[in-house]
């Protein structure tokens, strides 16, 4: 379990203090893939940073299975970096080395002998899927099997943690998703906790079990990504969330309707259900179902519903009170003009 | 004139060998000394391993005192301490103790030079790998560097070779020795010439040679 403690993250810059991360307090429990978004300079990457201690906080204080790491001296900080394996967007390989070294100096880092390390170097290029490429130079590498072996390397010394700082960023979409999914099947596999920072949601929304949004060094939202999804409240969270999710009208398409537009979410269970259609069985009311979608966030589904309602007002306003008793989240995005 | 080069041909292969002693005593001691002292000027600087300001700066400040004197001025300057090294001011062991001295501020900036090239982000992975910093400087920082350390050890080379032809004014032997002596003293263009042409083929054979392993080391 990480627990981030009121953590500020202050950079002195030529007698300008620049405020990286502000009273940050998070709570990351075992086994779970948590993502922290945010656009560039919200301070994610530097709130990442300090879990491994690469950024010292200015206050505050960070517990890794309660051993506060802030605490620690250089020497007992290198030993806990062993247990928190991290990689990067640009890979960060050691370009002299070999694919098999470059694992390898992970292993010799935490003083393994010459045979385990080699044992255990060739079972990290199999589980990566690299095995045919350890004599080569990171330079002969593409992309995605410079990340896989970024991977291997912070998984060397069995990590308890892993960190990903905008692992997928530099990787094209396919690539993108089969790390992804080796990240996903290494946190089931391995009860690896993951936290990964990024600025794509759907990276988040793929993968990640909680997440939290960073704006301004703060964290704005914080919660389940399916609930988020479903319900996000910050303006920002919403803005994110819309990259991946396409939730409203074109404003024109808004403008010409007569009737009230209503903006339905169906969660879970309730999405296959048959609510819109005992509505019309039971009310005098017309529909025009303007945007209909399920997203699957994960495996739970989340349907987003958006129609126009016309009829008589009342009719219309007992028809919004029927649904609104069934699901519970019904916006209404348009009265009547 | 072949008869006067022909002449000659023996104090030349004296000379030439000299020379070629002088070359390899200095650069030796530059790589020695001037490789740590490189590693240091890099490692103590601002956000890294040993990050230690007053090391920094004061074998900062010491590596330009060195490298702002004329290495002519040095080479008198240093007399003394060659006395006292080599027991004797004269010769080519005697001329090796100044272009040591000149060689090692040069070669380590050098170093430093190619050390910074190196991205920042490998170290910091090194680093939160848990990897000792010493394991960084010799697995990361070395190998990193390597392939800009060998063109720092080509360019030392070439350079203490021009500074060699100078330590002939204290009696330092050489080929540069030689060319002043009987070539210049003496008017003989001939054996100006040949130094000359000798001077230009040892450092294109220096160049080639150190461009040659820079790429065979070369994995980016």
């Amino acid at each position: 379990m990480i627990e981030v403690r009121d953590v500020t993250k202050i950079y002195a810059s030529k007698g300008k203090d620049i405020i990286g991360v502000k009273n940050v307090s998070l709570t990351i429990e075992k086994g779970e893939i948590f993502g922290i978004v945010g656009y560039s300079g919200a301070g994610k990457s530097s709130l990442l940073r300090c879990l491994n201690l690469l950024e010292k906080p200015t206050t505050g204080e960070i517990l890794i299975d309660g051993v506060s790491i802030t605490k620690l001296s250089k020497k007992e900080l290198r030993g806990e970096r062993l247990k928190i394996g991290m990689i990067f967007q640009h890979f960060y390989l050691i370009s002299a080395k070999t694919v098999y070294e470059n694992i390898a100096f992970a292993l010799k880092a935490a003083g393994k002998k010459k045979d385990e390390i080699n044992h255990k170097t060739l079972e990290l290029l199999q589980m990566v899927g690299l095995e045919n490429q350890k004599d080569q130079y990171p330079s002969q590498l593409s992309g995605g099997q410079k990340q896989r072996v970024g991977i291997a390397r912070a998984l060397a010394n069995d990590p308890k943690v892993l960190l990903c700082d905008e692992a997928t960023s530099a990787l094209d979409p396919n690539t993108t998703k089969a790390i992804l999914s080796l990240l996903q099947s290494i946190n089931k596999k391995l009860g690896i906790t993951i936290v990964l920072i990024t600025h794509e949601m759907e990276v988040v929304k793929e993968i990640c079990h909680r997440m939290a949004v960073m704006q301004d060094g703060e964290i704005i939202e914080t919660g389940d990504v399916y609930n988020l999804f479903a319900h996000p409240e910050k303006e920002l969270t919403k803005t994110f969330i819309s990259s991946v999710i396409q939730m409203n009208l074109p404003e024109p398409l808004l403008k010409g309707r007569k009737g009230v537009v209503i903006k339905i979410h169906f969660k879970g269970a309730i999405a296959e259900e048959a609510v819109v259609s005992e509505l019309f069985q039971n009310f005098k009311v017309k529909g025009n179902i303007l945007h209909g979608k399920i997203e699957y966030i994960q495996e739970t589904p989340l349907g987003i519903f958006i129609m126009e309602l016309i009829g008589d007002e009342a009719e219309v306003k007992r028809a919004i009170a029927y649904i609104k008793e069934r699901i519970e989240n019904l916006e209404v995005v348009k009265h009547v003009a | 004139m072949l008869d006067s080069l022909y002449s000659i041909l023996p104090d030349l292969n004296k000379a030439f060998f000299e020379t070629i002693y002088m070359v390899a005593i200095s650069l030796g001691v530059s790589l020695i000394v001037g490789l740590p002292l490189g590693v240091a000027l890099f490692v103590t600087d601002k956000g890294l391993l040993f990050e230690n300001v007053w090391i920094k700066q004061i074998a900062g400040i010491l590596v330009n005192l060195i490298r702002s004197v004329p290495f002519i001025i040095l080479l008198v300057a240093l007399l003394p301490l060659t006395q006292l090294i080599t027991g004797t001011t004269i010769g080519p062991t005697a001329a090796s103790v100044s272009l040591s001295v000149a060689a090692i501020p040069f070669f380590a900036r050098l170093v430093e030079t190619s050390l910074r090239e190196i991205d920042k982000g490998v170290i910091e992975a090194a680093v939160a790998v848990g990897a000792t910093p010493w394991m960084i400087i010799r697995e990361v920082l070395l190998p990193e560097a390597k392939p800009g350390i060998v063109q720092a050890i080509t360019v030392t080379a070439i350079s203490l070779l021009g500074y060699s032809a100078m330590a002939g004014i204290v009696g330092g032997g050489g080929i540069g020795d030689f060319a002043i002596r009987f070539g210049y003293y003496r008017y003989d263009n001939t054996i100006m010439f040949t130094t000359v042409v000798l001077l230009i083929v040892i450092v294109q054979l220096m160049q080639v040679i150190g461009d040659g392993v820079a790429r065979a080391v070369n994995k980016r």
